[in-house]
């Protein structure tokens, strides 16, 4: 079986993690490490067992549907690094037309 | 002092809320500078509760000590982490907040922890250095470890911790202070920062059991706020707690008594079941035949979870925001990247890759797949045995400057307390003892001890009863 590799540069990017070279290189061999260990799952047959996404199994489970108190706007807003007029400020995310 | 014994002081006014809290803040100036276990503290805020106490409550004028990623309505919650060190303030109460609050207690300090609740040594804090008060150059474990530690330094009576794979039972060993885990869904998470949703539960750190069974009893329960809480009737944890070992039939498993223990953990755990078998149980061979993938099912699917979860610290709504971002995808890239230290960003790459297209079956699937594996374990073995007895840790606290070289070493060690999490099931650390280690003289030793799925009431009454050996 071949060794795992994982492409640390490009899974970084997906999980928007903009990483040093010297990070990259140093997760590069912990990761392979760990994702070797990892493939002692493929010892197990598997087919036939249901997938567990949970340990208990509870579905659907709704609150009634009813109206409540929110936290005020200012609770929310007191943690926003950056805010103008009631809102949270970015930078622009759309182009000039 | 145990929580309890304090509680019958109060009752008997020979001491007050007040009186308690100043001379835990005389303890915390005098020793945490040394431990370590503390990240913050509102002195003020908390004097004002206790000026308020209603003693006649099951927890009244009683400070608990928080883990910092529980959030207390206008305190931090920096998980450990320099993303939410800055300025965060938590505009809410957790619901475990809030019943401790129904219950009289008063939430007292923030604890330390390894950010986001990644790892077994709070050396992944990155904010602050914990010591294990039974030897300060060694760490407490994690990630619980603040929580652990002052219990342990008795700079807190108790505490609330998080474990999603031994992170309260862990530290606690140890430590050498009793450490719960509920069962999944046995109490709310809402208010905790997710880490593993399928497998994270909040539990208490205490100096005895019978301090664990009243916390429990106080923050236990259904809750509309969290959809995975179980509706389920929370018994009287108290009532039994006593009632001894006799005719219980305990499993003794033997993957979890392998090579790899240190002989000191093997002879007081070994010597913890015994106690309990002299007090009447049966104790009998088992087999969790699946222990041995228990590191790489949770490596797996706790990472998934994870990089999932931790989408949301972005830089936008709360946190830490990267300075003059060129664009938004410069200003999410920049300030998580600032923002997370090393273990926090393995998890997330890890957890990135084994969900990503083409991976999704060969790693998240199978683990699950294993879980469901892990699970019929416990299903089986519970059909058997009333309680499962085994090691916390394969070792007593190793010294601090251990994690960031090997990370799939320091993940092995994680083998004993992992397994209950995947299979949502309940398991304590009870204080069995201590032995020397690796150049120190006496450490301690924790027994845990497995309940089936929501089965804390017979759990509490088995580590009752491991405790109160002579």
């Amino acid at each position: 079986m071949p060794q795992p590799h994982i492409d640390v540069r490009y899974v970084a990017n997906l999980a928007r993690l903009e990483l040093s070279e010297a990070e990259i290189a140093t997760f590069q061999v912990q990761l392979d490490a760990i994702l070797g260990h990892v493939e002692t799952l493929n010892q197990l047959d598997v087919s036939g067992i249901e997938a567990s996404a949970h340990a208990v199994q509870v579905f659907g489970r709704m609150r009634s549907d009813e109206p409540h108190a929110s936290l005020p706007q200012s609770a929310v807003l007191q943690n926003a690094p950056d805010q103008s007029q009631g809102q949270i400020r970015v930078p622009k995310v759309v182009a000039d037309a | 002092m145990t929580l309890s014994s304090l509680r019958q002081q109060l009752l008997a006014g020979e001491t007050t809320p007040a009186a308690i809290l100043t001379r835990l803040a005389g303890d915390i100036a005098a020793r945490d500078g040394r431990t370590g276990a503390y990240l913050s503290h509102d002195l003020e805020a908390a004097m004002a509760e206790a000026a308020v106490a209603d003693l006649s409550l099951p927890l009244g004028g009683i400070p608990i000590a928080i883990k910092d990623n529980i959030n207390v309505l206008g305190q931090p919650c920096t998980c450990g982490s320099r993303f939410l060190a800055e300025n965060y303030r938590s505009p809410y109460d957790a619901t475990v907040i809030r019943k401790l609050r129904a219950a009289g207690a008063i939430p007292f300090g923030r604890m330390n922890l390894d950010e986001f609740a990644m790892g077994s040594s709070t050396e992944n804090s990155a904010l602050q250095t914990t010591r294990n008060p039974h030897d300060g150059e060694r760490i407490p474990g994690g990630s619980s470890g603040g929580s652990a530690a002052a219990v342990a330094d008795l700079t807190a009576i108790a505490a609330l911790g998080s474990d999603t794979g031994g992170s309260i039972r862990q530290p606690a060993s140890h430590c050498g202070v009793v450490g719960l885990k509920p069962s999944y869904g046995r109490v709310s998470r809402y208010g905790l920062v997710a880490f593993a949703s399928s497998l994270d539960q909040i539990g208490p750190l205490t100096r005895s059991v019978e301090d664990a069974a009243r916390i429990l009893q106080v923050i236990a329960g259904p809750d509309p706020l969290d959809s995975t809480c179980l509706e389920a009737a929370v018994p009287d944890y108290l009532c039994g707690l006593n009632d001894g070992v006799k005719g219980l039939k305990l499993g003794l498993p033997k993957e979890y008594f392998g090579d790899g223990i240190d002989p000191g953990v093997r002879r007081q755990v070994l010597a913890a079941v015994e106690a309990l078998a002299a007090q009447g149980a049966e104790v009998v061979d088992i087999s969790l035949p699946h222990t041995e993938y228990a590191v790489a099912t949770y490596y797996v699917l706790a990472p998934a979870e994870a990089s999932s979860n931790l989408s949301r610290f972005d830089g936008i709504r709360y946190g830490h925001r990267a300075a003059g971002p060129v664009d938004i995808l410069d200003l999410y890239q920049r300030s998580r990247e600032d923002g997370f230290g090393p273990e926090v960003k393995r998890r997330i790459i890890l957890g990135t890759y084994v969900l990503s297209s083409g991976y999704y079956d060969a790693y998240y699937n199978r683990a699950q797949k294993v879980r469901s594996l892990i699970r019929r374990d416990f299903e089986a073995a519970f059909a058997r045995v009333d309680a499962i007895l085994s090691p916390v840790a394969p070792t007593p606290a190793r010294k601090l400057g251990g994690s960031a070289i090997d990370p799939l070493h320091e993940y092995l060690s994680d083998i004993f307390t992992l397994a209950p999490n995947l299979a949502g099931i309940c398991a304590i650390s009870v204080p069995c003892g201590m032995t020397a280690f690796d150049g120190a003289a006496a450490l301690p030793v924790g027994l845990q001890i497995f309940g089936p799925q929501l089965g804390e009431a017979m759990l509490l009454r088995v580590a009752r009863a491991a405790e109160r050996r002579p």
